[in-house]
């Protein structure tokens, strides 16, 4: 099984700059070095490293569970570890002052001293082979698998640094492996950092939502009825008109007398799509927005949630769904309904 | 009527890039500059000036720049990049009315290393304005790139007609060809394959990184008169035969999902119509057609509602080159936005010319009329040039 992992490395962080940072580039000689030496240590192949200190444990178990709010009694009961603890068991703490070799290290260093002091997490991949067992020490395995750049991004211009790691179980035998991918990049110069750095500020359990509709004396019902868990529809309240998405004077009889219908909160995909890049403010990707086809006659655009996106297909059948995305808005989105 | 009133006498342009390094308005004034070189015209000839809503440069200050008088007549055309053709209609109109002898028409921007169109902009709902409100009922969904809101219509066109990705990159490989060929493309001597296209990311499903156009730093600017004049002038002239803009019934800015079925460009219909009944010409008149490609889907649309072949076969007309520079109906010998640059549709009304001209680095043999068009998805416009 694979999925993903969270991120073990804090991103981005720089660290402080050279103050002559040598020109890069595609092509420069210090594209050409960076590339020598990252085809060096492809060519190191896997190093192993020490076994693990302590041994695959209940206490630790014990805890990240906790932490992870996983109830599932299942692990302690078989005597096995979550699979995705596999970092936990070799991390080499904080204070470590017996160096590992790794392949990965040179390259990481040669970047920092060459003013790519930028690092950002990109990727991270997992796959289990077997859960670790009580009692057993893993041993993790490094090969360093590629260095793609210069690339310039939105952090800066920088280089893509893959590698893996296997950790290997008492048999021998691989139990986990993980891909491993940085950027690393020099950080792009802002007016604003001539300021001494701040600390991020802490993050509001719900951050303000970025993407914000305006609302006018023509929709506010709308709104007004989202906020009640309704999906309204204007209505004309002359010749009967529906109409999405509303507006102040009926097409069809020129009225200016409105009144709205709520919806029976079922739907239709008439078609869709699958957000993938460029991220969007206030969304993590993929994301699906659809435009529904109402029984009312109208359609409406909104969100799938609660369905893989590759489950998603014109014709499925959806029921309204209603989420606050900050303390004061609620959007109404789509789920697949149950049949 | 307007009908061969007036003429293109002049085009002119910056090199395309990814950072052109000078200011927007720099840009404009060169790429005028160049157009009225062309032209064999003098700034001071010059008494009317077109653009976009959206260009940032006034057409006073390109006025000032390149030391132009008086001007006469100026306007804007608005809806992004559906202004294209639809600022040449304005110069014809001007100079068939006598409002104006010598019109520029112009487009300059720093679209890729200023501000892109294709990034998210929180501020696009927001603003209580029609447009905003009309923003407003897709932007909190996180429906707020270009590549998006066309991607919905493609989806639905895949369904109405069984129409695959495939036949969205035959178009990518097809523009990639002839921006191979021509030096002032960004991706001269870089054509893809079909598999490539396949292989490239999701942007939004169901397009690929390969069905969205580049984004370019550049200028183009035309000269318009009127087609008495033209033909004393330096250059051949390419005579507007036909130009019109069109709205469709319901219409929106990219979103318009809430009208019909969601497989055609219904403004297009408005502007193919109106093209075919003021040239008095058939889709079997045109040898090269310009067609606004910033994303593939809208290629095969705009085929269809053309006339120049049925709703829903357009995958079949695109088959085996079909728009290729050997093929049926050579589209966008340049290279289109997907291969030469992004210019908001205006390099593709200068590739029309040079057609018209014969001087094009992919010519098209026996070119006697060209059919451009402007953005899709939006309220467009459209032009048929011919010799003469």
């Amino acid at each position: 099984m694979t999925e993903p992992a969270p991120m073990t490395e804090p991103a981005p962080m720089t660290e402080p700059a050279p103050t002559t940072a040598p020109a890069a580039g595609p092509g420069s000689a210090l594209d050409r070095e960076l590339h020598e030496l990252a085809d060096k240590q492809v060519a190191l192949g896997e190093m192993r490293g020490s076994p693990s200190v302590n041994p695959v444990n209940e206490p630790m178990i014990r805890h990240w569970l906790d932490a992870m709010g996983d109830t599932n009694p299942a692990y302690l009961d078989q005597g096995v570890a979550p699979p995705a603890m596999i970092q936990v068991w070799t991390m080499p703490g904080l204070r470590r002052d017996v160096k590992e070799r790794s392949p990965v290290d040179d390259m990481i260093a040669r970047l920092t001293d060459t003013g790519f002091t930028g690092v950002v997490a990109t990727n991270c991949e997992q796959t289990y082979h077997r859960p670790a067992r009580l009692g057993e020490r893993l041993t993790p395995a490094t090969r360093f698998s590629g260095l793609v750049g210069p690339k310039q991004t939105a952090l800066g211009e920088g280089y893509f640094a893959t590698w893996n790691v296997t950790w290997y179980g008492d048999g021998d035998d691989p139990v986990a492996e993980m891909m491993f991918r940085i950027l690393k990049f020099r950080p792009r110069q802002r007016a604003s950092e001539k300021a001494p750095e701040k600390a991020p500020e802490r993050q509001e359990p719900k951050q303000p939502y970025p993407l914000r509709p305006a609302v006018n004396e023509d929709t506010a019902f709308f709104w007004e009825g989202v906020r009640k868990g309704e999906l309204r529809i204007q209505r004309c309240s002359d010749c009967g008109e529906l109409r999405h998405p509303p507006g102040p004077v009926c097409p069809s009889c020129r009225s200016a007398n409105r009144t709205h219908i709520v919806s029976s909160g079922e739907g239709v995909v008439y078609s869709y799509v699958v957000h993938h890049h460029p991220p969007v403010p206030g969304r993590e990707t993929p994301f699906v927005v659809a435009v529904v086809e109402l029984p009312e006659g109208v359609r409406i655009v909104g969100n799938i949630v609660d369905c893989p996106t590759d489950a998603v297909g014109i014709g499925m059948s959806l029921r309204a769904t209603y989420r606050a995305m900050d303390d004061e808005l609620i959007l109404p989105m789509w789920a697949p309904r149950e049949t | 009527m307007l009908k061969s009133h007036a003429a293109i006498s002049g085009i002119g342009a910056t090199e395309f890039s990814k950072k052109s390094g000078r200011s927007e308005l720099r840009l404009a004034a060169e790429a005028v500059f160049a157009a009225l070189d062309d032209a064999g015209l003098a700034p001071a000839d010059v008494d009317g000036m077109v653009t976009f809503t959206q260009d940032t440069n006034q057409e006073i200050a390109v006025a000032r720049e390149i030391g132009a008088g008086e001007l006469t007549y100026f306007s804007r055309v608005d809806y992004g990049g559906g202004a294209a053709c639809g600022t040449v209609a304005q110069a014809a109109m001007a100079v068939a009315t006598g409002m104006a002898t010598t019109v520029v028409c112009y487009r300059a921007f720093n679209e890729r290393s200023g501000r892109r169109f294709g990034q998210p902009d929180a501020r696009l709902g927001g603003q209580p304005t029609s447009q905003g409100l009309e923003m407003s009922w897709h932007v909190p969904f996180g429906l707020m790139t270009p590549a998006s809101w066309v991607a919905m219509f493609a989806q639905r066109y895949m369904h109405t007609y069984g129409a695959t990705s495939e036949d969205f990159g035959r178009v990518a490989v097809a523009m990639r060809r002839h921006a191979a060929t021509n030096p002032a493309a960004w991706f001269h001597g870089k054509p893809i394959t079909l598999e490539e296209h396949q292989a490239s990311r999701w942007i939004v499903e169901p397009l690929h990184l390969l069905d969205c156009c580049q984004e370019s730093d550049g200028a183009v600017a035309l000269v318009v008169t009127t087609a008495e004049r033209a033909r004393d002038l330096r250059r051949s002239p390419a005579v507007i035969t036909a130009a019109a803009q069109g709205s469709g019934t319901g219409q929106m800015m990219m979103t318009s999902y809430y009208r019909d079925d969601m497989s055609g460009l219904p403004e297009m219909g408005v502007v193919g119509r109106r093209l075919w009944e003021m040239s008095g010409l058939s889709p079997s008149d045109i040898q090269t057609a310009i067609l606004y490609d910033h994303f593939t889907p809208f290629v095969l649309a705009q085929l269809e509602e053309l006339g120049f072949c049925g709703h829903g076969e357009a995958p079949d007309y695109l088959r085996d080159g079909g728009i290729e520079i050997d093929g049926r109906l050579p589209v966008n010998p340049n290279g289109g936005q997907l291969g030469e640059a992004y210019i908001h549709g205006m390099n593709g009304i200068a590739e029309a010319v040079r057609q018209i001209r014969g001087t094009s680095v992919n010519q098209v043999p026996g070119v006697r009329n060209v059919l451009v068009t402007a953005g899709t998805g939006v309220p467009t416009s459209g032009l048929i040039l011919s010799t003469g």
